[in-house]
């Protein structure tokens, strides 16, 4: 036996993610929250599930929510035949049955959309999603037209007084599969298909040269993704009680890829964070403002541009500077940096607001941010925010240089202490 | 002697330029086989064809006496042909270790398994890092490929190839681009780690052409004028004529 000294962390950072789950609902227990905790869950396996794809095959896909979607469509008919007694799946095991249904899509489909990598994978994959969403209509008496199929979650008689009726039993039901597709598509990066698929994603030809059918090996990592895609259908029917036309449809897709653009592509961790983040722009955002998805996508914009790893390479990029104890020279210029972009934000938030309120019919345009009360007709809140916003990013320009000048030279005395 | 490798009447036009018309050749069990002729004789395109890379626009391409004409190239690498390439094509994001491992993991049988950890795969761990002991790239196991240094990547290159434990290998130009003494560690790595396997090279390099080649082929505008032994090929008037005449004047020039 091997002297792994990586084990114990893996051990740690395993446990640390298993307590994350258990303790989040007891931490943040209003009732909103607890849906946010659910929806992040699933999003977490269908982001993973889609960077299976994207990070580590190459592929870059516009029509993953087929197979979620699909996967959910089985999983709410599948659910509304137990509830008339046809036959018997407990309630925990019916994601199963979405993943399954994704993963004979995937093989269907796949086998169409792995022939080619590169552009044109991407677009039939745009192709087979648009094909989908428009079959989901064509077809009411299967997946129930525009409005959808509703169900109930509520089956037969509680089993060890779970009925999965209340939402916290729901959470722990979607943290469990969450936590186990986590590990499962972890363990899938590090069999030799996980290897060969990141080769395939570098460099195609050679893996030819290797032995290797990259088709195969694309499908393979497609069809796997594709259960998972299904699993995250299934709880998220599970958790709404329905499945509509928009569960198939390019919106899910796009959404997911932003999700783990956001979290960071190169990291395996990364789409965690990404569908974090972007279940807090969807669902939390959405509550306050009509212009979340503004916001959400300028973000992703800002991210695309200035930092194309994801949160998840911000993050990463921190820890030789923590290592080499250098990184309290960076908590000045990151603190003003900060609040600078925060003031930019502010200014920002206010004149995309008041551009809401005015665009739309018979709104009321008086407003109210951080106690200010205001009204977009008059001339003085535009002149304000402006100034803030203004005054923000000049501030902000400035806090990045000045983090960029003590980030260089940390960099250098870093290289310059490689051997 | 045993052919390993037969060419047959081999022709490759693309769209109305003919590169290779009609190539006839046979390489024996164990023989280190050397390519030569002047840039532009199709010599990258033939071992294009021959590892499956383009299709042939006529003829037959044998290994081991099975015609593997029109096969894919990962289905000629599963039967025991490996080849690099003369611009260097590696795994740049993936680690030395990780670019080896991925020359090794269908001959170890793995597939395309999804149930193995590959961690725990004893055999594949084991050949992949004697595979980096013999190109001496052990020390830089963990550094990513895209930054190695050019001879690094030449070598990593061979590594990958041979990786496989391929019984025909075929190098395109393995000391491309190399200084004098790098050349000469390639051409010792190259002679070690195919020993007692048939190596094919395509070589600029005279000097080393002639000391390490068993028997030479000439390969003028897609045709052999000739092949036969290093002492042959320097006797033979024709291949002084078309090709080391030419060469020779070359370098009196430079």
């Amino acid at each position: 036996m091997r002297y792994q000294p990586l084990n114990l962390g893996r051990w740690v950072l395993w446990s640390a993610t298993a307590i994350v789950f258990v303790v989040a609902p007891l931490m943040f227990t209003e009732s909103f929250a607890l849906t946010l905790l659910i929806q992040m869950g699933t999003m977490i396996i269908f982001a993973l599930s889609y960077n299976m794809l994207l990070g580590q095959g190459g592929m870059l896909s516009f029509g993953h929510a087929v197979y979620s979607g699909l996967g959910a469509y089985i999983t709410v008919h599948a659910l509304n035949l137990v509830g008339k007694g046809a036959f018997y799946i407990p309630v925990p095991l019916l994601p199963l049955v979405g993943g399954l249904a994704g993963l004979v899509f995937g093989v269907l489909f796949g086998y169409v959309t792995t022939r080619r990598a590169g552009t044109t994978f991407a677009m039939i994959s745009l192709g087979i999603g648009e094909m989908v969403y428009a079959c989901v209509l064509m077809f009411p008496g299967f997946f129930g037209g525009e409005a959808g199929i509703s169900t109930n979650r509520v089956v037969g008689q509680p089993y060890l007084g779970l009925s999965f009726g209340p939402a916290i039993q729901v959470y722990y039901l979607v943290a469990l599969w969450c936590f186990v597709c986590i590990a499962a598509m972890f363990a899938l990066t590090q069999t030799p298909l996980g290897r060969m698929a990141n080769a395939v994603r570098d460099n195609p030809e050679r893996a030819e040269f290797v032995g290797y059918n990259t088709q195969h090996v694309r499908f393979l990592q497609l069809a796997l993704s594709a259960f998972f895609a299904g699993v995250a259908g299934g709880l998220s029917c599970i958790n709404f009680e329905i499945v509509s036309a928009e569960n198939v449809s390019a919106i899910r897709s796009g959404g997911v890829l932003l999700a783990t653009f956001i979290g960071g592509v190169p990291f395996f961790f990364g789409p965690i964070l990404g569908a974090v983040v972007f279940i807090f722009f969807v669902v939390a955002l959405s509550g306050f403002t009509k212009a979340w998805l503004l916001y959400l996508g300028l973000f992703f914009l800002v991210m695309v541009l200035y930092a194309p790893g994801g949160i998840a390479s911000l993050l990463l990029m921190q820890i030789p500077v923590i290592r080499a104890r250098r990184f309290g020279e960076l908590a000045a210029p990151y603190v003003a940096a900060f609040a600078a972009a925060l003031l930019a934000l502010a200014g920002l938030i206010g004149i995309v607001e008041m551009v809401y309120r005015l665009s739309e019919q018979g709104a009321r345009t008086e407003l109210a941010l951080l106690g200010f009360a205001f009204d977009a007709r008059d001339l003085a809140p535009w002149i304000a925010f402006g100034a803030i916003l203004a005054a923000g990013l000049a501030a902000l320009r400035r806090a990045t240089r000045w983090l960029g000048a003590r980030w260089s030279s940390i960099q250098q005395d870093l290289l310059a202490r490689q051997p | 002697m045993r052919q390993v490798i037969e060419l047959r009447d081999v022709h490759k036009s693309f769209g109305t330029t003919k590169i290779i018309h009609g190539v006839n050749l046979a390489i024996g069990a164990g023989e280190r086989h050397a390519i030569i002729g002047p840039n532009g004789a199709g010599k990258s395109t033939l071992y294009n064809l021959i590892s499956g890379r383009f299709p042939l626009s006529a003829g037959q391409v044998l290994l081991n006496g099975e015609d593997i004409t029109g096969l894919k190239p990962h289905e000629i690498n599963r039967r025991g042909l490996s080849r690099s390439f003369q611009v260097t094509n590696i795994f740049h994001n993936l680690s030395v270790y990780e670019n080896i491992r991925c020359g090794v993991l269908w001959s170890a049988g793995c597939g395309y398994s999804f149930w193995h950890r590959v961690g725990g795969l004893a055999e594949v761990r084991r050949r992949a890092e004697q595979t980096m002991e013999r190109i001496g790239l052990a020390r830089r196991r963990d550094v990513l490929a895209g930054t190695l240094t050019y001879a690094e990547q030449r070598a990593l290159e061979i590594g990958i190839t041979i990786a496989g434990g391929a019984s025909v290998v075929l190098l395109d130009e393995p000391t491309a681009g190399m200084s004098r003494t790098e050349t000469a560690q390639a051409i010792e790595l190259v002679r070690q780690v195919t020993e007692g396997k048939t190596l094919v090279m395509v070589e600029h390099d005279m000097g080393v052409v002639f000391g390490l080649a068993d028997r030479i082929s000439v390969l003028v505008y897609g045709e052999v004028i000739a092949t036969g032994t290093p002492e042959e090929i320097r006797a033979n008037p024709a291949v002084q004529e078309a090709y080391l005449g030419a060469l020779h004047k070359e370098t009196a020039h430079a």
